[in-house]
């Protein structure tokens, strides 16, 4: 790989720089190329390509308004990108965090209502938990039927997260139902002391900062402590890992676990800040959006962050988009599927380009 | 006019969906199966199984016949198929990245070009009433089998067959199974790779057409409640074998359909929990087939969620 | 081989290199950004659906209604299909207010009023908000904010009578998303229409549990066609799959939200649509004119807020006759479809001997029970 080619080689100079910029520059370089065929797909539909950067910039990251826009949106993102970038440093497949995300978001509305006389400082954090718990449970779940059963778990996570689905759905009509929710049912509602609000100065929930955090101590996690170490041997080659006496099994439900926990929180936030109770609303797509963003990011924790805000500035500015170039929604799907095809298509470039190839 | 079946109406409607729910996922998991048995992974089926509902529906519109869809369907999963194979092929570009992408991409395109078409109503493909010999409407019904059916399961034999006496199924496994072993033997891996991508797109295209040209015979933006997604699952849940995805697709049409047959029999508690019963059945049954020894057996070798 | 590239994390990151090329090349692009068309004197009125907006159901006909506003002089409408129940519609509706100088919005999705509504209206208190299906309260809720919907219950009822009339089963068929209380008071009233004709008639119900899921829907219709319902009907965002599924089982069909006749010519009985075009029309006027618009809006078939399809060629002439004298009854004002002595499924007594709740009652916005005569339960 050129960086670390570029590690041993010590100080060369220019060389270098050119180097240590590869995997930046490629990326963008390929953001910019699906911009451009975007670009020329617009142009077939008769609209300007000019234009409609202009609206994503101005719908997603033109001014305070839409920052907000983009913040608030990437909020659960972050935690849902978590969920699938923590297991696949294991070389485990999840695409089940949706599930973890809608039931952690019941059980923080379920346990609302007996903690509701509580005062916050106590009620939060415990709601918090019970969301992780349940979360890290069910993603745990098929780290360990993944472990223990050998049942590949993009199957067996796929398949929970529908099933935890229906049980939301099961348990807001029916036994968590508050009867005063007559056409959207929903779990009690929280009372006041127990509602997570807004950063001081913006618009965004708190949601965000624990992402970002959460997103720091996960990368903490992986890159410079032992059980990440560990986890990155596994990772690279099971048997190895086994023969070198790590306790694989620890790990794969451990992270699994941890992953499913911080979607968990992410469940958390939308009863907490944004909904205010538990319902059908909670399976809004998070869950496959994360899967995107953790890809994107080549599970590299930190770089999540970028990414999901990223993706979150696209889905902002779509409502804008829509609306000034009459345009249908799907466009924003087909700018997003373009340009991530075109960034995870750059990983071909790595070590290609003429440009940042050693002369001589 | 009685013709009340009383707890009847719960086996037959099983039956009936079982057919009748069973078409794209067959499908779209044969197809997926020609992929991963030469050692790609195609999550973009969603995707393509969308668009070739859109893009047969569109087809059948404009032309006045459903098969004219069902050939356009077909070869518009085929390009979606050869893209992702294309792709693939290049050095170190992740294919389920690259699949997941593909799904967003391929519905948005048959979202987007899919607008004018959701107004129109269009030719649906032929049955065969294989029930007439009863005087039950319930079971004619039940018994009314789309041809692309008795296509899917012919297509289910020929593929089983073909993979295990002939020769591009043999070079077909050969490539899933060693990339080196490939070489050896002279074949160029990644051409065959992507065509058996291509041709698994092809497959799914159609399983999407009937969505729209048969049942629920209609284009709208809700057409799929994610089958592709779960069809690709399903071919590991078959391990692999064009018959069993026959069973698997089987298994998972007539779950789907015990929820609203329960209910037309008075069952009405909890019916959430019999929406969820084809997902918990196929966990259920990969739980109790699976042990972590023997865990991926009939796995080729080169699929990476499996490595 | 390991699934993911074992590359060391780059000192540069991606992140940054992001962030600063959004910055760069969002300050060019801005400059030379056109300026949005505003109406000068006139209003721009926003709208947003939960879907997309040709369903041929529920978004289609506040679509339907929008394209009224848009034909009006001076007023710019803008449109947002696909805007989930989630953080999403406010951040639409601010987006429509910040940067489309939006001042009336028209929120059609029940689950955007809580909390999404009522987060945003204390905010913006020069904005009207209109909310389809809600219930605003005097007192519990914002000034600026409002609530409006349609007695189509009375729709599903005339829906019913031909569905009486046509029935030879005895049995009809409701396939409905979720058991609340606007699709039970549709059940009802569908049922007690179709009894109005003949006491005997039973109406199965399936729940499908979601409000768009193409495949339930079929798998519903099938059964109840399986289970012997002749006539059919729905509640759920859009009733394209189960008119289609129920006409090809041979089966007949009642309309519900918009028009579906082009897609059954035969089988098509009638339907109850909604006429938000109307609402719409007259509450932009008002607007316009600088009047206020009540808090609370409701209308039924007298107000034309809900209208019903011609009848199809199925019905029998009787059976006209019939229904066009109910429904000129209705029209008149006065008429209970939920009146006494009547139980439900459970064997309660609903309402006694002489009691009736007219369409406007708001106890009827609580209804939690299926009535008698109805085979399926609330939960």
């Amino acid at each position: 790989m050129a960086v670390a080619e570029q590690g041993m080689q010590g100080a060369g100079g220019g060389l270098a720089l050119l180097r240590r910029a590869e995997p930046v520059a490629i990326p963008v370089l390929a953001l910019l190329a699906g911009l451009m065929v975007f670009g020329l797909f617009l142009l077939t539909q008769g609209r300007s390509p000019l234009a409609f950067l202009a609206y994503v910039w101005q719908g997603g990251f033109g001014s305070a308004f839409s920052w907000q826009n983009t913040l608030t949106r990437a909020a659960p993102l972050l935690m849902a990108a978590l969920c699938v970038a923590l297991p696949a440093r294991l070389g485990l497949v999840v695409i089940g965090g949706e599930g973890a995300i809608v039931l952690g978001g019941v059980a923080a509305g379920a346990v609302a209502l007996p903690l509701a006389a509580m005062p916050g400082a106590v009620g939060i954090p415990l709601m918090a938990m019970a969301a992780m718990a349940v979360g890290g449970l069910w993603i745990g779940a098929a780290g360990a039927l993944r472990h223990y059963r050998g049942v590949n778990e993009t199957i067996s996570s796929l398949l929970l997260s529908y099933i935890a689905i229906a049980l939301m759905n099961h348990l807001v009509e029916g036994p968590l139902r508050d009867p005063a929710s007559l056409n959207k049912p929903s779990t009690a509602p929280l009372t006041e002391a127990l509602r997570v609000g807004e950063l001081p100065g913006l618009s965004v929930h708190w949601g965000l900062i624990f992402g970002i955090l959460a997103c720091i101590v996960a990368w903490v996690l992986v890159e410079r402590t032992t059980w990440g170490f560990a986890a990155r041997i596994a990772g690279g080659n099971v048997r190895a890992a086994q023969v070198q006496g790590l306790p694989v099994g620890k790990l794969i439900l451990g992270f699994a676990a941890l992953g499913g926990a911080f979607a968990g929180l992410a469940g958390f936030f939308e009863v907490a800040a944004v909904h205010g109770s538990a319902n059908a609303s909670l399976a809004a797509g998070y869950g496959y959006t994360g899967i995107l963003i953790a890809f994107l990011a080549r599970h590299n924790a930190l770089a999540i962050i970028p990414v999901a805000i990223l993706l979150a500035g696209f889905d902002a500015s779509s409502g804008l988009v829509q609306r000034r170039m009459d345009l249908p929604d799907a466009t924003m799907q087909v700018l997003q599927g373009i340009v991530f095809m075109a960034i995870l298509m750059s990983d071909a470039a790595y070590g290609r380009l003429p440009f940042f190839k050693a002369k001589g | 006019m009685e013709n009340d079946l009383g707890l009847w109406a719960v086996p037959l409607a099983v039956i009936g969906g079982a057919i009748r729910v069973s078409t794209p996922i067959l499908f779209v998991s044969l197809g997926e199966t020609l992929t991963e048995r030469s050692g790609r992974i195609n999550l973009g089926l969603e995707g393509t199984l969308v668009l070739g509902a859109m893009t047969g529906y569109a087809t059948a519109v404009m032309t006045g016949s459903p098969w004219a869809g069902v050939a356009v369907a077909a070869l518009a999963g085929a390009l979606f198929g050869l893209l992702h194979g294309l792709i693939c092929s290049m050095a170190r570009v992740n294919d389920i990245a690259i699949g997941i992408a593909m799904m967003l991409l391929g519905t948005g395109l048959a979202f987007y070009f899919g607008k004018p078409f959701i107004q129109p109503a269009a030719p649906d493909l032929p049955a065969i009433p294989l029930g007439g010999w009863s005087s039950l409407p319930q079971v004619q019904s039940a018994l009314n089998v789309n041809v692309l059916f008795l296509i899917g399961i012919a297509a289910a034999l020929a593929l089983a067959w073909a993979l295990r006496s002939t020769r591009p199924g043999l070079i077909l496994r050969v490539v899933g199974d060693s990339t080196d072993a490939a070489r050896a033997m002279g074949l160029n891996p990644a051409l065959i790779r992507t065509a058996a991508t291509a041709l698994g797109g092809a497959f799914a295209g159609v399983g999407g057409a009937y969505l729209s040209l048969y049942y629920p015979g209609s284009w709208n933006e809700g057409i799929s409640s994610g089958q592709g997604l779960m069809a690709v699952a399903l071919v590991i849940f078959a391990r692999w074998s064009p018959v069993n995805c026959l069973w698997a697709a089987l298994l998972f049409g007539g779950a789907g359909a015990l929820g609203p047959a329960l209910q037309s029999v008075g069952v009405t508690q909890g019916y959430y929990l019999f929406y969820a019963a084809p997902y918990v059945l196929t966990l259920g049954v990969l739980i109790a087939t699976s042990s972590s020894s023997r865990a991926l057996a009939g796995a080729p070798g080169e699929l990476s969620i499996t490595k | 081989m390991p699934l993911f590239n074992a590359r060391p994390t780059p000192t540069l990151s991606r992140r940054d290199l992001l962030r600063g090329t959004a910055a760069l090349g969002g300050a060019a692009a801005l400059s030379a950004l056109p300026r949005p068309l505003r109406a000068q004197s006139g209003l721009t009125v926003g709208f947003l659906y939960v879907g997309p907006r040709d369903d041929f159901g529920y978004n289609q006909s506040h679509a339907l209604g929008a394209a009224a506003v848009k034909a009006m002089e001076g007023v710019t409408v803008v449109e947002e299909e696909n805007v989930p129940e989630t953080n999403d519609v406010q951040q639409s509706m601010e987006s429509m207010i910040n940067l489309d100088g939006a001042t009336l919005l028209f929120p059609t999705s029940f689950g955007y009023f809580d909390p999404h509504i009522l987060t945003l209206a204390p905010k913006y208190t020069d904005v009207r908000f209109e909310h389809c299906g809600g219930l605003w309260s005097e007192g519990k809720h914002p000034a600026n904010a409002g609530s409006y919907f349609g007695y189509i219950g009375m729709g599903q009822y005339l829906n019913g009578v031909a569905a009486g009339h046509v029935t030879k089963s005895k049995k009809i068929g409701f396939v409905a998303a979720k058991p609340i209380p606007q699709v039970l008071l549709n059940i009802n009233s569908f049922l007690l229409g179709a009894r109005a004709v003949d006491p005997t008639i039973t109406c199965q119900v399936i729940f499908t549990g979601e409000w768009s899921l193409a495949v339930k829907e079929a798998e519903a219709t099938h059964a109840l066609v399986d289970a012997g319902c002749d006539v059919i009907t729905c509640h759920v965002d859009g009733p394209k799959v189960v008119v289609e599924v129920a006409a090809g089982r041979e089966a007949f069909v009642g309309g519900y939200h918009a028009d579906q006749s082009s897609l059954a010519p035969q089988q098509y009985l009638t339907g109850a649509e909604w006429n938000w075009a109307k609402v719409y029309t007259d509450m932009v006027t008002a607007t316009l004119k600088g009047e206020p618009i009540p808090n609370f809006v409701r209308g039924g078939l007298a107000e034309g807020f809900v209208k019903m399809s011609p009848l199809g060629p199925a019905v029998p002439d009787a059976g006209r006759a019939h229904f066009e004298a109910v429904k000129a009854e209705i029209e008149k004002g006065g008429f209970s479809v939920i009146k006494g002595p009547l139980k439900d499924n459970q064997g309660n007594v609903v309402a006694t001997e002489g009691q009736a709740f007219l369409e406007t009652d708001p106890v009827l916005e609580g209804m939690g029970y299926l009535v008698d005569g109805v085979l399926g339960a609330t939960s």
